[in-house]
Protein backbone atom coordinates (compact mmCIF):
# COMPACT_ATOMS: atom_id res chain seq x y z
CA UNK A 1 0.00 0.00 0.00
CA UNK A 2 1.04 3.38 -0.80
CA UNK A 3 1.35 6.32 1.86
CA UNK A 4 2.48 9.26 0.05
CA UNK A 5 -0.56 8.76 -2.42
CA UNK A 6 -3.99 7.61 -1.61
CA UNK A 7 -5.60 5.71 -4.66
CA UNK A 8 -9.22 4.79 -5.43
CA UNK A 9 -11.00 3.15 -7.92
CA UNK A 10 -14.45 3.12 -8.70
CA UNK A 11 -16.85 2.60 -12.09
CA UNK A 12 -13.79 2.69 -14.31
CA UNK A 13 -11.63 5.27 -12.58
CA UNK A 14 -8.59 5.61 -10.84
CA UNK A 15 -8.40 8.17 -8.65
CA UNK A 16 -4.77 9.31 -7.44
CA UNK A 17 -4.27 11.87 -4.36
CA UNK A 18 -0.86 12.91 -3.95
CA UNK A 19 -0.66 13.16 -0.49
CA UNK A 20 1.80 15.37 1.34
CA UNK A 21 -0.51 17.69 2.06
CA UNK A 22 2.21 19.64 4.83
CA UNK A 23 4.49 20.53 2.02
CA UNK A 24 1.90 21.10 -1.05
CA UNK A 25 2.32 17.32 -2.12
CA UNK A 26 6.11 17.81 -2.92
CA UNK A 27 7.57 14.46 -4.59
CA UNK A 28 9.56 12.63 -2.63
CA UNK A 29 11.68 9.31 -3.91
CA UNK A 30 8.90 7.84 -2.53
CA UNK A 31 6.41 9.59 -3.79
CA UNK A 32 8.02 9.62 -7.31
CA UNK A 33 8.29 5.46 -6.96
CA UNK A 34 4.22 5.01 -5.57
CA UNK A 35 3.48 7.19 -8.53
CA UNK A 36 5.49 4.94 -10.99
CA UNK A 37 3.96 1.72 -9.35
CA UNK A 38 0.46 2.76 -9.47
CA UNK A 39 0.33 4.17 -12.88
CA UNK A 40 2.33 0.99 -14.32
CA UNK A 41 -0.69 -0.56 -12.32
CA UNK A 42 -3.30 1.32 -13.71
CA UNK A 43 -1.90 0.88 -17.33
CA UNK A 44 -2.36 -2.93 -17.56
CA UNK A 45 -5.55 -2.67 -15.68
CA UNK A 46 -8.49 -3.01 -17.64
CA UNK A 47 -10.64 -2.08 -15.54
CA UNK A 48 -9.16 0.94 -15.51
CA UNK A 49 -10.93 3.19 -17.90
CA UNK A 50 -9.87 6.60 -17.16
CA UNK A 51 -7.09 8.31 -14.29
CA UNK A 52 -7.58 11.62 -12.29
CA UNK A 53 -4.59 12.63 -10.77
CA UNK A 54 -5.22 15.45 -7.95
CA UNK A 55 -3.46 16.69 -4.87
CA UNK A 56 -4.62 16.87 -1.02
CA UNK A 57 -4.99 20.26 0.89
CA UNK A 58 -4.15 23.78 -0.72
CA UNK A 59 -1.86 22.52 -3.36
CA UNK A 60 -1.76 20.12 -6.32
CA UNK A 61 2.03 19.38 -6.21
CA UNK A 62 4.85 21.54 -5.54
CA UNK A 63 7.46 19.08 -7.53
CA UNK A 64 10.56 18.48 -6.09
CA UNK A 65 10.97 17.93 -2.18
CA UNK A 66 14.35 19.91 -2.09
CA UNK A 67 14.98 18.44 1.77
CA UNK A 68 14.33 14.84 0.32
CA UNK A 69 17.58 15.77 -2.23
CA UNK A 70 20.02 17.33 0.11
CA UNK A 71 22.58 14.95 0.63
CA UNK A 72 21.53 12.79 -2.08
CA UNK A 73 23.39 11.55 -5.32
CA UNK A 74 24.96 13.99 -7.52
CA UNK A 75 23.93 13.33 -10.83
CA UNK A 76 20.38 14.87 -11.36
CA UNK A 77 20.31 12.98 -14.96
CA UNK A 78 20.37 9.75 -12.89
CA UNK A 79 17.86 10.86 -10.99
CA UNK A 80 15.35 12.09 -13.01
CA UNK A 81 15.80 8.58 -15.34
CA UNK A 82 15.15 7.05 -11.82
CA UNK A 83 12.13 8.76 -10.55
CA UNK A 84 10.13 11.56 -12.80
CA UNK A 85 10.99 10.38 -16.25
CA UNK A 86 8.86 7.41 -15.85
CA UNK A 87 6.13 8.79 -14.37
CA UNK A 88 5.60 11.04 -17.38
CA UNK A 89 6.38 8.77 -19.83
CA UNK A 90 3.62 6.19 -18.16
CA UNK A 91 0.87 9.55 -18.76
CA UNK A 92 1.77 9.89 -22.02
CA UNK A 93 1.85 6.78 -23.07
CA UNK A 94 -0.71 4.94 -21.00
CA UNK A 95 -4.01 4.50 -24.19
CA UNK A 96 -6.75 5.44 -21.56
CA UNK A 97 -7.27 8.84 -20.84
CA UNK A 98 -5.65 10.66 -17.89
CA UNK A 99 -7.06 14.24 -15.97
CA UNK A 100 -5.30 16.54 -13.96
CA UNK A 101 -7.60 18.37 -11.15
CA UNK A 102 -5.32 20.99 -10.65
CA UNK A 103 -6.65 22.35 -6.89
CA UNK A 104 -3.80 24.82 -6.17
CA UNK A 105 -0.07 25.49 -6.92
CA UNK A 106 1.31 23.74 -9.53
CA UNK A 107 5.42 23.99 -9.19
CA UNK A 108 8.45 23.16 -11.10
CA UNK A 109 7.82 19.28 -11.68
CA UNK A 110 4.44 19.25 -10.03
CA UNK A 111 3.43 21.78 -12.95
CA UNK A 112 4.99 19.31 -15.44
CA UNK A 113 3.04 16.67 -14.08
CA UNK A 114 -0.13 18.70 -14.45
CA UNK A 115 0.76 19.29 -18.40
CA UNK A 116 1.78 15.57 -18.66
CA UNK A 117 -2.25 14.81 -18.16
CA UNK A 118 -4.56 14.53 -21.17
CA UNK A 119 -6.75 17.05 -19.94
CA UNK A 120 -6.41 19.89 -17.42
CA UNK A 121 -9.35 21.18 -15.26
CA UNK A 122 -8.49 23.96 -12.88
CA UNK A 123 -9.98 25.05 -9.57
CA UNK A 124 -9.91 29.23 -9.77
CA UNK A 125 -7.15 28.81 -7.24
CA UNK A 126 -5.13 26.76 -9.32
CA UNK A 127 -1.82 28.22 -10.32
CA UNK A 128 1.49 26.90 -12.60
CA UNK A 129 4.87 28.04 -12.05
CA UNK A 130 7.53 26.76 -13.98
CA UNK A 131 9.85 27.67 -11.04
CA UNK A 132 12.99 25.69 -12.00
CA UNK A 133 14.69 29.12 -12.73
CA UNK A 134 14.86 30.51 -9.97
CA UNK A 135 17.53 28.10 -8.26
CA UNK A 136 19.26 27.98 -11.85
CA UNK A 137 17.92 24.87 -13.50
CA UNK A 138 16.14 24.00 -16.31
CA UNK A 139 12.53 22.94 -16.66
CA UNK A 140 12.60 18.87 -16.48
CA UNK A 141 9.99 16.45 -16.28
CA UNK A 142 8.86 17.03 -19.93
CA UNK A 143 8.07 20.67 -19.26
CA UNK A 144 10.10 21.35 -22.09
CA UNK A 145 8.71 19.47 -24.17
CA UNK A 146 5.11 19.92 -23.05
CA UNK A 147 4.74 24.09 -22.95
CA UNK A 148 5.59 24.48 -26.29
CA UNK A 149 3.15 22.59 -27.84
CA UNK A 150 0.34 23.86 -25.21
CA UNK A 151 1.38 28.09 -25.58
CA UNK A 152 4.08 27.92 -28.30
CA UNK A 153 7.49 28.85 -28.11
CA UNK A 154 7.52 32.22 -27.55
CA UNK A 155 5.13 32.22 -24.30
CA UNK A 156 6.91 28.97 -23.22
CA UNK A 157 10.34 30.59 -23.20
CA UNK A 158 8.60 33.88 -21.13
CA UNK A 159 7.20 30.95 -18.61
CA UNK A 160 10.36 29.02 -18.21
CA UNK A 161 12.48 32.03 -17.89
CA UNK A 162 10.92 34.73 -15.54
CA UNK A 163 9.14 31.61 -13.74
CA UNK A 164 5.86 33.72 -12.63
CA UNK A 165 2.66 32.19 -11.25
CA UNK A 166 -0.10 31.81 -14.00
CA UNK A 167 -3.51 31.70 -12.27
CA UNK A 168 -6.67 29.85 -13.68
CA UNK A 169 -7.81 32.49 -15.55
CA UNK A 170 -4.77 33.11 -18.36
CA UNK A 171 -3.84 29.31 -17.68
CA UNK A 172 -7.33 28.91 -19.51
CA UNK A 173 -6.58 31.95 -21.69
CA UNK A 174 -3.02 30.58 -22.83
CA UNK A 175 -4.83 27.11 -23.09
CA UNK A 176 -2.82 25.35 -20.22
CA UNK A 177 -5.32 23.81 -19.01
CA UNK A 178 -9.25 23.52 -20.59
CA UNK A 179 -11.29 24.01 -18.18
CA UNK A 180 -11.68 26.64 -14.66
CA UNK A 181 -14.48 25.26 -12.29
CA UNK A 182 -15.25 27.18 -8.67
CA UNK A 183 -12.78 25.61 -6.13
CA UNK A 184 -15.76 23.72 -4.39
CA UNK A 185 -16.77 22.09 -7.87
CA UNK A 186 -13.40 20.80 -8.91
CA UNK A 187 -13.67 17.43 -8.14
CA UNK A 188 -17.66 16.67 -8.24
CA UNK A 189 -16.60 18.20 -11.97
CA UNK A 190 -13.45 16.58 -12.67
CA UNK A 191 -15.62 12.99 -11.43
CA UNK A 192 -18.25 13.47 -13.89
CA UNK A 193 -15.63 14.48 -16.84
CA UNK A 194 -13.84 10.92 -15.70
CA UNK A 195 -17.26 9.33 -15.68
CA UNK A 196 -18.06 9.79 -18.88
CA UNK A 197 -14.90 9.09 -20.28
CA UNK A 198 -14.80 5.76 -18.47
CA UNK A 199 -17.97 4.97 -20.09
CA UNK A 200 -16.16 5.80 -23.38
CA UNK A 201 -14.84 3.67 -26.13
CA UNK A 202 -11.15 3.28 -24.13
CA UNK A 203 -9.11 1.55 -27.17
CA UNK A 204 -10.73 4.28 -29.29
CA UNK A 205 -9.20 7.03 -26.99
CA UNK A 206 -6.39 5.25 -26.46
CA UNK A 207 -5.57 4.79 -30.43
CA UNK A 208 -6.74 8.92 -30.68
CA UNK A 209 -3.49 9.69 -28.06
CA UNK A 210 -1.17 7.27 -29.63
CA UNK A 211 -1.57 8.69 -33.10
CA UNK A 212 -1.50 12.40 -31.86
CA UNK A 213 1.51 11.64 -29.87
CA UNK A 214 3.10 10.25 -33.48
CA UNK A 215 1.67 12.88 -35.08
CA UNK A 216 3.52 15.73 -33.00
CA UNK A 217 6.89 14.65 -34.72
CA UNK A 218 6.18 13.18 -37.90
CA UNK A 219 5.16 14.74 -41.72
CA UNK A 220 1.29 14.90 -42.88
CA UNK A 221 1.90 12.00 -44.82
CA UNK A 222 3.21 9.86 -42.20
CA UNK A 223 0.60 10.89 -40.02
CA UNK A 224 -2.00 10.20 -42.90
CA UNK A 225 -0.47 6.48 -43.06
CA UNK A 226 0.06 6.02 -39.28
CA UNK A 227 -3.94 6.71 -38.89
CA UNK A 228 -5.19 4.60 -41.28
CA UNK A 229 -3.62 2.08 -38.92
CA UNK A 230 -4.75 3.20 -36.13
CA UNK A 231 -8.01 2.91 -37.66
CA UNK A 232 -8.11 -0.52 -38.80
CA UNK A 233 -7.14 -1.48 -35.29
CA UNK A 234 -10.00 0.39 -33.91
CA UNK A 235 -12.42 -1.01 -36.59
CA UNK A 236 -11.96 -4.10 -35.04
CA UNK A 237 -13.28 -3.50 -31.74
CA UNK A 238 -16.63 -4.81 -30.10
CA UNK A 239 -16.97 -1.08 -28.54
CA UNK A 240 -16.98 -0.04 -33.17
CA UNK A 241 -19.23 -2.04 -33.43
CA UNK A 242 -21.68 -1.34 -30.44
CA UNK A 243 -21.08 2.19 -31.76
CA UNK A 244 -22.43 1.26 -35.04
CA UNK A 245 -25.39 -0.60 -33.77
CA UNK A 246 -26.32 1.84 -31.36
CA UNK A 247 -26.72 4.27 -34.01
CA UNK A 248 -28.73 2.66 -36.75
CA UNK A 249 -30.94 1.22 -33.37
CA UNK A 250 -31.21 5.23 -32.20
CA UNK A 251 -29.71 4.60 -28.66
CA UNK A 252 -27.29 5.57 -26.28
CA UNK A 253 -24.06 2.99 -26.74
CA UNK A 254 -22.84 1.12 -24.07
CA UNK A 255 -18.68 0.76 -24.71
CA UNK A 256 -16.76 -2.24 -22.27
CA UNK A 257 -13.53 -0.44 -23.54
CA UNK A 258 -12.69 -3.25 -26.02
CA UNK B 1 4.26 -33.00 -37.99
CA UNK B 2 2.55 -31.93 -35.07
CA UNK B 3 4.66 -28.91 -33.32
CA UNK B 4 4.81 -28.17 -29.51
CA UNK B 5 6.68 -24.31 -29.13
CA UNK B 6 5.71 -23.55 -32.77
CA UNK B 7 2.83 -23.10 -34.74
CA UNK B 8 2.80 -23.10 -38.53
CA UNK B 9 -0.05 -22.43 -41.15
CA UNK B 10 -0.77 -21.68 -44.71
CA UNK B 11 -2.93 -19.14 -46.74
CA UNK B 12 -2.79 -17.87 -50.28
CA UNK B 13 0.85 -19.24 -50.83
CA UNK B 14 1.96 -17.86 -47.79
CA UNK B 15 3.77 -19.92 -44.57
CA UNK B 16 3.01 -18.16 -41.23
CA UNK B 17 5.12 -19.63 -38.18
CA UNK B 18 4.94 -18.56 -34.88
CA UNK B 19 7.24 -19.20 -32.14
CA UNK B 20 4.98 -20.10 -29.93
CA UNK B 21 6.39 -19.68 -25.85
CA UNK B 22 5.05 -16.88 -24.49
CA UNK B 23 5.51 -17.41 -20.87
CA UNK B 24 9.32 -17.81 -21.74
CA UNK B 25 9.87 -14.91 -24.59
CA UNK B 26 9.48 -17.46 -27.01
CA UNK B 27 13.66 -18.38 -26.22
CA UNK B 28 15.21 -20.37 -28.38
CA UNK B 29 15.78 -23.67 -27.41
CA UNK B 30 16.77 -26.54 -29.26
CA UNK B 31 12.84 -28.10 -29.62
CA UNK B 32 11.88 -24.81 -31.14
CA UNK B 33 15.06 -24.36 -33.26
CA UNK B 34 13.99 -27.92 -35.06
CA UNK B 35 10.96 -27.29 -34.91
CA UNK B 36 11.38 -24.11 -36.51
CA UNK B 37 14.00 -26.04 -39.54
CA UNK B 38 11.41 -29.02 -39.81
CA UNK B 39 8.57 -26.07 -40.71
CA UNK B 40 11.11 -24.04 -42.59
CA UNK B 41 12.37 -26.54 -45.05
CA UNK B 42 8.85 -28.47 -45.19
CA UNK B 43 7.38 -25.01 -46.66
CA UNK B 44 10.63 -24.55 -48.93
CA UNK B 45 9.66 -27.70 -50.62
CA UNK B 46 5.75 -27.21 -50.67
CA UNK B 47 5.79 -25.07 -54.24
CA UNK B 48 2.47 -24.08 -53.31
CA UNK B 49 4.13 -22.05 -50.56
CA UNK B 50 6.08 -18.80 -51.75
CA UNK B 51 6.90 -16.93 -49.27
CA UNK B 52 7.19 -17.72 -45.50
CA UNK B 53 6.94 -15.34 -42.18
CA UNK B 54 7.96 -16.07 -38.55
CA UNK B 55 6.61 -14.13 -35.82
CA UNK B 56 6.70 -14.43 -32.33
CA UNK B 57 3.50 -14.47 -30.06
CA UNK B 58 3.27 -12.60 -27.26
CA UNK B 59 5.17 -10.10 -25.89
CA UNK B 60 8.04 -11.15 -27.76
CA UNK B 61 9.40 -11.76 -31.16
CA UNK B 62 12.30 -13.85 -29.54
CA UNK B 63 14.39 -13.15 -26.33
CA UNK B 64 17.15 -15.28 -27.05
CA UNK B 65 18.66 -18.69 -26.72
CA UNK B 66 17.75 -20.63 -23.60
CA UNK B 67 20.24 -19.62 -21.39
CA UNK B 68 19.04 -22.36 -18.82
CA UNK B 69 19.88 -25.26 -21.74
CA UNK B 70 23.58 -23.51 -22.25
CA UNK B 71 24.18 -23.10 -18.76
CA UNK B 72 26.07 -26.11 -18.12
CA UNK B 73 27.55 -26.62 -21.56
CA UNK B 74 31.34 -27.18 -22.31
CA UNK B 75 33.32 -25.80 -24.83
CA UNK B 76 33.58 -29.27 -26.33
CA UNK B 77 29.91 -29.66 -25.58
CA UNK B 78 28.96 -26.36 -27.97
CA UNK B 79 31.23 -27.26 -30.51
CA UNK B 80 30.10 -30.76 -30.52
CA UNK B 81 26.26 -30.30 -30.86
CA UNK B 82 24.26 -29.58 -34.00
CA UNK B 83 22.80 -26.45 -32.55
CA UNK B 84 24.46 -24.25 -35.26
CA UNK B 85 23.76 -26.17 -37.86
CA UNK B 86 20.04 -25.70 -37.79
CA UNK B 87 20.75 -22.13 -38.29
CA UNK B 88 22.26 -23.07 -41.40
CA UNK B 89 19.41 -24.92 -42.70
CA UNK B 90 17.75 -21.82 -42.03
CA UNK B 91 20.19 -19.69 -44.15
CA UNK B 92 20.02 -22.35 -47.06
CA UNK B 93 16.15 -21.81 -47.23
CA UNK B 94 15.33 -20.29 -51.06
CA UNK B 95 11.82 -19.48 -50.25
CA UNK B 96 11.86 -15.67 -49.25
CA UNK B 97 11.39 -15.39 -45.29
CA UNK B 98 10.02 -12.12 -43.53
CA UNK B 99 10.23 -11.20 -39.99
CA UNK B 100 7.07 -9.78 -38.44
CA UNK B 101 9.52 -8.71 -35.38
CA UNK B 102 6.35 -8.04 -32.80
CA UNK B 103 8.27 -7.14 -29.57
CA UNK B 104 11.83 -7.96 -28.05
CA UNK B 105 14.43 -9.62 -30.63
CA UNK B 106 17.58 -9.84 -28.54
CA UNK B 107 20.55 -12.53 -28.83
CA UNK B 108 19.47 -15.13 -30.94
CA UNK B 109 16.21 -13.72 -31.27
CA UNK B 110 18.02 -10.72 -33.22
CA UNK B 111 20.08 -13.18 -35.08
CA UNK B 112 16.93 -14.91 -36.14
CA UNK B 113 15.20 -12.13 -37.36
CA UNK B 114 18.74 -10.83 -39.54
CA UNK B 115 18.52 -14.39 -40.86
CA UNK B 116 15.46 -13.38 -42.64
CA UNK B 117 15.11 -11.80 -46.07
CA UNK B 118 13.28 -8.73 -44.64
CA UNK B 119 12.55 -7.50 -41.36
CA UNK B 120 9.20 -6.04 -40.66
CA UNK B 121 9.36 -4.22 -36.87
CA UNK B 122 6.27 -2.95 -34.56
CA UNK B 123 6.84 0.39 -32.96
CA UNK B 124 7.28 -1.67 -29.41
CA UNK B 125 9.78 -3.98 -30.91
CA UNK B 126 13.83 -3.69 -29.55
CA UNK B 127 16.94 -5.27 -31.21
CA UNK B 128 19.61 -6.24 -29.12
CA UNK B 129 22.69 -8.71 -28.51
CA UNK B 130 23.22 -8.40 -25.58
CA UNK B 131 25.24 -12.01 -25.20
CA UNK B 132 28.55 -9.76 -23.32
CA UNK B 133 26.61 -8.80 -20.20
CA UNK B 134 26.33 -12.98 -19.72
CA UNK B 135 30.18 -12.96 -20.54
CA UNK B 136 29.78 -14.20 -23.94
CA UNK B 137 29.15 -12.74 -27.30
CA UNK B 138 27.01 -13.48 -30.21
CA UNK B 139 27.60 -16.92 -31.90
CA UNK B 140 24.95 -17.06 -34.72
CA UNK B 141 25.55 -14.87 -36.97
CA UNK B 142 25.40 -11.56 -34.72
CA UNK B 143 28.50 -10.14 -35.23
CA UNK B 144 28.59 -10.44 -38.63
CA UNK B 145 25.17 -9.89 -40.39
CA UNK B 146 24.38 -6.97 -37.67
CA UNK B 147 27.80 -5.36 -39.37
CA UNK B 148 27.15 -6.09 -42.65
CA UNK B 149 23.27 -4.09 -42.09
CA UNK B 150 24.18 -1.36 -40.10
CA UNK B 151 28.21 -1.01 -39.88
CA UNK B 152 31.14 -1.32 -38.17
CA UNK B 153 30.31 1.84 -35.74
CA UNK B 154 26.92 0.78 -34.72
CA UNK B 155 27.43 -3.22 -34.65
CA UNK B 156 30.45 -2.55 -32.35
CA UNK B 157 28.27 0.09 -29.77
CA UNK B 158 25.54 -2.48 -29.84
CA UNK B 159 27.48 -5.84 -29.29
CA UNK B 160 30.43 -4.34 -26.92
CA UNK B 161 27.94 -2.28 -25.04
CA UNK B 162 24.96 -4.96 -25.23
CA UNK B 163 22.07 -1.81 -25.08
CA UNK B 164 19.45 -2.75 -27.40
CA UNK B 165 17.68 -0.34 -29.81
CA UNK B 166 14.06 0.56 -30.74
CA UNK B 167 12.46 -0.38 -33.73
CA UNK B 168 12.44 3.28 -35.48
CA UNK B 169 16.18 3.54 -34.67
CA UNK B 170 16.47 -0.04 -36.08
CA UNK B 171 14.57 1.12 -38.99
CA UNK B 172 16.56 4.33 -39.34
CA UNK B 173 20.15 2.39 -39.55
CA UNK B 174 18.91 0.15 -42.03
CA UNK B 175 17.86 -3.17 -40.12
CA UNK B 176 14.63 -2.81 -40.75
CA UNK B 177 12.40 -1.81 -43.47
CA UNK B 178 9.00 -1.10 -42.17
CA UNK B 179 8.14 0.44 -38.34
CA UNK B 180 4.44 -0.28 -37.99
CA UNK B 181 2.38 -0.17 -34.73
CA UNK B 182 2.36 -3.74 -32.60
CA UNK B 183 -1.31 -4.73 -33.82
CA UNK B 184 -0.85 -4.75 -37.47
CA UNK B 185 2.73 -5.78 -37.82
CA UNK B 186 2.07 -9.12 -38.92
CA UNK B 187 -1.10 -8.11 -41.45
CA UNK B 188 1.86 -6.14 -42.96
CA UNK B 189 4.20 -8.96 -43.24
CA UNK B 190 1.46 -11.02 -44.75
CA UNK B 191 0.41 -8.39 -46.77
CA UNK B 192 3.83 -8.31 -48.26
CA UNK B 193 4.27 -11.55 -48.79
CA UNK B 194 1.26 -12.03 -50.73
CA UNK B 195 2.75 -9.10 -52.61
CA UNK B 196 6.00 -11.80 -52.83
CA UNK B 197 3.88 -14.58 -53.73
CA UNK B 198 2.05 -12.83 -56.94
CA UNK B 199 5.62 -12.74 -58.37
CA UNK B 200 7.01 -15.39 -60.88
CA UNK B 201 8.54 -18.06 -58.18
CA UNK B 202 12.13 -18.91 -59.96
CA UNK B 203 12.59 -15.32 -60.63
CA UNK B 204 12.42 -14.50 -56.62
CA UNK B 205 14.64 -17.70 -55.91
CA UNK B 206 16.66 -16.30 -57.96
CA UNK B 207 16.84 -13.00 -57.10
CA UNK B 208 16.73 -13.73 -53.00
CA UNK B 209 19.74 -16.40 -54.35
CA UNK B 210 21.50 -12.77 -56.32
CA UNK B 211 20.87 -10.52 -53.43
CA UNK B 212 22.84 -12.60 -50.77
CA UNK B 213 25.40 -13.67 -53.09
CA UNK B 214 26.45 -9.50 -52.53
CA UNK B 215 27.90 -10.79 -49.16
CA UNK B 216 30.11 -13.31 -49.61
CA UNK B 217 31.70 -12.20 -52.93
CA UNK B 218 33.78 -9.69 -54.67
CA UNK B 219 31.60 -7.23 -57.16
CA UNK B 220 33.08 -8.96 -59.97
CA UNK B 221 31.78 -12.27 -59.04
CA UNK B 222 28.39 -11.09 -57.75
CA UNK B 223 27.61 -9.22 -60.91
CA UNK B 224 28.72 -12.38 -62.95
CA UNK B 225 26.59 -14.53 -60.89
CA UNK B 226 23.35 -12.05 -61.51
CA UNK B 227 24.13 -12.06 -65.12
CA UNK B 228 23.76 -15.45 -65.00
CA UNK B 229 20.75 -15.67 -63.09
CA UNK B 230 19.18 -13.27 -65.41
CA UNK B 231 19.95 -15.11 -68.26
CA UNK B 232 18.31 -18.46 -66.85
CA UNK B 233 15.12 -16.02 -66.36
CA UNK B 234 14.81 -16.06 -70.19
CA UNK B 235 14.72 -19.56 -70.38
CA UNK B 236 11.04 -19.61 -68.22
CA UNK B 237 7.65 -19.38 -69.22
CA UNK B 238 6.74 -17.36 -66.31
CA UNK B 239 8.72 -13.89 -68.34
CA UNK B 240 7.07 -14.49 -71.17
CA UNK B 241 4.00 -14.37 -69.36
CA UNK B 242 5.61 -11.41 -67.70
CA UNK B 243 6.45 -9.50 -70.82
CA UNK B 244 3.37 -10.26 -72.72
CA UNK B 245 1.02 -9.11 -69.62
CA UNK B 246 3.15 -5.71 -69.19
CA UNK B 247 3.17 -4.83 -73.16
CA UNK B 248 -1.11 -5.51 -72.66
CA UNK B 249 -1.66 -3.76 -69.99
CA UNK B 250 -3.26 -7.17 -67.72
CA UNK B 251 -1.93 -8.50 -64.76
CA UNK B 252 0.83 -11.43 -64.96
CA UNK B 253 -0.21 -14.99 -64.00
CA UNK B 254 2.52 -16.96 -63.25
CA UNK B 255 2.94 -20.55 -62.85
CA UNK B 256 6.48 -21.15 -61.79
CA UNK B 257 7.69 -22.40 -64.89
Amino acid sequence: MPDTIIVEQSGGVMAITLNRPDVLNAVNDQMAGELRDTLRQGTRDAAVRCVVITGAGRGFCSGQDLRDRAGGPTSYREHLHATYNPVISLIRTMEKPVLAAVNGVAAGAGCSLALAADLRVASERASFIEVFSRVGLVPDSGSTWFLPRLVGLGKALELAYLAEPVDAQEALRLGLVNRVVPHEDLMAKTMDLAQRLAAGPTRAYGLTKRAMTYALRSTLEDALDYEAHMQEVAGRTADHREGVTAFLEKRQARYEGR
Amino acid sequence: MAYQNITAATEDGVAVVTLNRPDVLNALNQTTMNELVDACEGFDRDEAVRCIVITGAGRAFAAGADIKEMAGASAPQMLAGYRFQQWERIRKITTPIIAAVNGLALGGGCELAMLCDIIVASETAQFGQPEINLGIMPGAGGTQRLTRAIGKYRAMEMVLTGRPIPARQAEAWGLVTKVVPPEVVLDEAKGMAREIAGKAPVAVRLAKESVLKAFDTHLEGGLDFERKCFYLLFATEDRAEGISAFLEKRKAIFKGR
